[in-house]
């Protein structure tokens, strides 16, 4: 695969704060990489030196190999999907896609050939002379879309572009931006809060914190395999427990030593234990490994969520069994539901459910970006 | 490099504001400044007190209805008379004004439309000729006194009062109290209506509890809009007055056709320190009565 | 609306329109009285027209009107462009105070202000008079330059700041972007403004008055002399024309102002239908 762009050692402080804190990354030729994090961690500022509309304080940014710091957004061939759209209003459907094309001074039969194919292929043949304010969210969303592929950049930035859609609406749009890109063949770079978002449709994640990447991998290895607390706790639900290795495939916690499939830490050292809710078996108590009682029990649908007290710590398991408050039960852990991670600046930060409940964690869901 | 993209856009915008900058310091900044340094010079543009401490102790004879005459300070008499003046046309007009904001942002939208074009309609006529048109309705023969003795009730001099002056002013300025009113009752949110008289409030204690404290910035923009020209005034005062009534602002208009400018300037510096000092404390009450609770 | 509300807005409105009706009705007496009506006439209008002077301050008022507009308009949306892109807040405030003086100060200091500024730069290069036409253009330009301002400078704020960067990403250079997508956003704005600017120089006499030439005489200077001596029904109809003139720009004002998209949006389906009639 061939490096499309190349971030070298970015940094980038607005009013005092540090935004982008020395951070470095490469994008390639065709994929669909997606930048997550909470508000506040960089991603879109990132996006936005891409696109042009930021300049790093130091570090280079490179297109092809060709260093493009000081190229000005309209000669980049990079284009960007805005956050709310920014759809002109004062044109109607056609004239928003064609906009680059006029202001490239395309003759205009061919203007009218290309944008109607854009429009089939973002299916909004019929919506050519509509004023843009009477679409629906959907349908801007798709024009956005449009409006940016018309120039075939090498590369579409995202910001966020579902952000403003219903959960049903987004799915839809989630199945149709990857089948856009795939079709087109053009690499996407998106930015999104949204860990679900994110592992549904990337080839690539860059999980990010506080200005600097936390881990890049594909969505599999992020969940499975995370490498610290806080991409533990970001993607998905997780138990984070203090843990011992004892040595390699042993690790204790809780009490108890388990059996584990990581390897390749010091003896007696210190470590971060994750472990899924959904990978915790519940057993009669003479056959666990750990016991507890039931302190909470939501009905989430498919399974229902408890919050176990497992010697003072507060699990979250998610099951398709029964049980109630008050229950005393006990748990079974097989060894691949067992992830060893290094101690790192996040430990004792997440992974601990002493405090949950559903509304606290809907109302710290960042909104905007920065 | 690194920086060139953006210093260029900022000399790029400061070069926009630039005109406008040279202009306001040239013909806003400068102007006033000659105020206060014709109001501190005598003729030669020598430095004096005499201009300020003539407005404060100049005194002339009046005669009295029974003949007595009594002296009073000419300048201090014709101020206060000009403040009293424009305070009570700022209530009239608040008071009047109000009510008639707030149906207005009570009503249709359509509606609403419609009254603010025709709130407007008067506005937007020149002030002599409006003021004019009150001068032929007031004055002893004009249309008041032939409705008046039409059915029978007599006349009435009117002319050449000081109410004859405030229902000048009140007609004048009356659309600057009634729009900043109406266009925040108009913006505001229902919700909090309703959330009020959800949490208990009958409709007066709304009114007084969550409307009318959240429109004091539209009142206090409507009371400023009418006192300063009100106090500041001299055509309403010549035509509606008929010369009888003297204000601030004739005090300055008479100095400047005798071309004693630096006495004008003197007058005018004057109103200004004190309408400066007026909105001070106007700004600083309202934010503790909005802000400060009981 | 309830009832005591539908009276009390109608004898607010009685009062508000009772003098303007009384100019409008007086204005087609016959005779001179000014309280009497008897018989319809159009003597007055016929004599207003004749009337060489007031005609040259008609003239003069427009072209007075006209200049001013065109440059507070020009300078006032630079300055809002400006103002908008302002970082630094101390000096951000500080030209939105100046900006706010002409709207707050009383007009007489206002016009007194610039009046002694005229009048001393004059004496200095030794002109017996120093007001005249460029004068009074000055001090007509600064006071509408806050209006033009202050209806710009919103428009530029609740625009969306990333359509200018849409632009510039779908391949605009900065001025283009301004040219193709700042520009349609923020004109209304302008419009407004320059409307509000043309009718506020239209009006003005106070400032006029303090900065005015004997050589240059607008309308308002000349109604202010007309009504100093006995009034002749000539004046109403003066003032009759004027509040049409004032109506018609009110009502083009507000059709920009709501020149909601729906509106345009109906006249182009209109205009479409009938070409696909024809």
């Amino acid at each position: 695969m061939n490096k499309i762009i190349e971030l070298k050692n970015i940094s980038k402080s607005f009013d005092g704060e540090l935004i982008l804190d020395d951070l470095s990354l490469n994008i390639y030729d065709n994929e669909f990489i997606t930048l997550l994090g909470p508000s506040g961690c960089g991603k879109t500022t990132m996006l936005r030196m891409i696109g042009g509309f930021e300049h790093p304080d130091c570090g280079d940014i490179l297109f092809m190999g060709e260093r493009i710091n000081d190229v000005p957004p309209h000669k980049r061939n990079v284009n960007t999907v805005f956050q709310k759209y920014a759809l002109f209003p004062h044109l109607n459907v056609f004239e928003n896609v064609a906009f680059p094309l006029r202001e490239k001074k395309v003759p205009k039969k061919e203007i009218r050939e290309k944008v109607e194919k854009m429009l089939s292929l973002v299916m909004l043949s019929n919506f050519a002379d509509r004023s843009v304010t009477s679409l629906s969210g959907g349908q801007q969303q798709r024009v956005a879309i449009a409006r940016a592929l018309i120039n075939s950049p090498k590369v579409l930035l995202l910001d966020e572009p579902l952000g403003a859609l219903d959960l049903k609406l987004r799915k839809d749009m989630q199945q149709e931006l990857k089948k856009i890109q795939k079709s087109t063949g053009i690499t996407f770079v998106f930015v999104t809060h949204d860990q679900e978002e994110a592992l549904s449709m990337s080839d690539t994640i860059v999980v990010m914190s506080e200005g600097k990447i936390q881990q890049i991998g594909i969505p599999t290895d992020i969940y499975n395999e995370p490498k610290n607390a806080f991409v533990a706790d970001f993607i998905g639900e997780s138990n984070i427990i203090d843990g011992t290795m004892l040595e390699n495939y042993k690790v204790s916690f809780s009490g108890h030593i388990f059996e584990c499939l990581d390897a390749g830490f010091a003896v007696g050292e210190q470590v971060d234990v994750v472990v899924r809710p959904e990978d915790v078996d519940i057993v009669p108590v003479e056959q666990s490994m750990l016991q507890g009682v039931v302190t909470a029990v939501t009905f989430m649908g498919v399974h229902n969520e408890l919050i176990v007290d497992i010697g003072g710590f507060k699990w979250m398991i998610q099951t398709t069994d029964s049980a109630n408050v008050d229950d005393r039960i006990g748990i079974s852990l097989d060894p691949d539901a067992i992830h060893i991670m290094k101690k790192s600046k996040y430990s004792g930060m997440y992974g601990d459910y002493s405090s949950y409940s559903n509304e606290l964690d809907e109302l710290s869901e960042p909104g905007g970006e920065e | 490099m690194k920086t060139a993209v953006k210093t260029k856009n900022k000399s790029g915008m400061s070069l926009a504001l630039a005109p406008y900058s040279v202009w306001s310091v040239l013909f806003i900044l400068v102007p006033l400044i000659f105020v206060a340094y014709y109001a501190f010079t005598d003729n030669n543009f020598a430095f004096t007190t005499e201009n300020i401490t003539r407005f404060f102790t100049e005194v002339t004879k009046i005669k009295g209805d029974d003949g007595t005459v009594t002296e009073v300070h000419k300048y201090l008499v014709i101020f206060m008379r000009s403040l009293k003046l424009a305070v009570i046309s700022t209530v009239v007009c608040l008071v009047m004004g109000y009510p008639i904001a707030y149906i207005m942002a009570r009503s249709k939208p359509r509606t609403q439309k419609m009254l603010v074009t025709l709130i407007m309609i008067p506005m937007w006529m020149n002030f002599l000729i409006r003021t004019y048109a009150w001068m032929t309705i007031l004055q002893d023969k004009g249309i008041l006194n032939g409705l008046l003795s039409a059915i029978g009730l007599g006349t009435i001099d009117i002319i050449g009062t000081e109410t004859a002056v405030i229902i000048g002013m009140v007609y004048d300025y009356f659309p600057y109290m009634i729009l900043p009113i109406y266009s925040i009752l108009a913006k505001m949110d229902d919700k909090l209506i309703e959330a009020a008289k959800d949490l208990g409030c009958n409709k007066f204690s709304v009114l007084k509890r969550v409307i009318f404290p959240l429109s004091l910035p539209g009142v206090i923009s409507g009371i400023t809009m009418v006192l300063i020209p009100s106090i500041s005034t001299f055509y309403i005062s010549q035509k509606l007055g008929n010369g009888k009534i003297l204000l601030i602002g004739d005090a300055i208009e008479s100095q400047y056709i005798n071309n004693n400018l630096h006495f004008a300037a003197a007058i005018a510096f004057i109103l200004m320190v004190i309408l400066l000092v007026c909105m001070a404390l106007v700004k600083y009450l309202t934010a503790r009565l909005v802000y400060g609770g009981e | 609306m309830k009832i005591t509300s539908k009276i009390y807005t109608a004898l607010i409105f009685a009062f508000l329109f009772a003098p303007i009706l009384v100019l409008l009705v007086f204005s087609f007496n016959e005779a001179k009285s000014l309280s009497v009506f008897s018989g319809f006439s159009l003597k007055w209008y016929k004599e207003l027209f004749q009337d060489e002077n007031t005609l040259e301050a008609v003239k003069n008022t427009l072209i007075l009107a006209c200049s001013a507009t065109v440059i507070s308009t020009v300078m006032g949306t630079a300055a809002a462009m400006g103002m908008h892109k302002l970082k630094n807040r101390f000096y951000k405030m500080a030209v939105d105070t100046v900006t706010n003086i002409p709207m707050i100060n009383p007009d007489i200091i206002t016009g007194i202000s610039m009046m002694l500024v005229f009048v001393f730069v004059g004496r200095m290069f030794g002109a017996a008079t120093s007001l005249n036409f460029w004068t009074m253009l000055i001090a007509h330009v600064t006071f509408c330059l806050p209006y033009v301002i202050f209806q710009v400078l919103p428009k530029l704020q609740q625009m969306d700041k990333s359509l200018t960067e849409a632009a510039m990403d779908l391949g605009c250079t900065p001025f283009r972007a301004f040219i193709k997508v700042t520009m349609p956003e923020i004109l209304p704005g302008i419009i407004t403004g320059a409307i509000m600017a043309f009718t506020l120089s239209l009006d003005d006499f106070v400032i006029s008055y303090f900065t005015t030439g004997n050589d240059f005489q607008t309308l308002p200077i000349r109604i202010y002399g007309m009504t100093k001596k006995t009034v002749t029904p000539d004046m109403y109809a003066l003032a009759t024309i004027i509040f049409f003139v004032t109506l018609a720009l009110l009502l083009l004002n507000n059709f920009v102002e709501s020149g909601d998209d729906k509106r345009l949006a109906e006249l182009k389906k209109q205009k479409k239908q009938k070409r696909s009639e024809q």
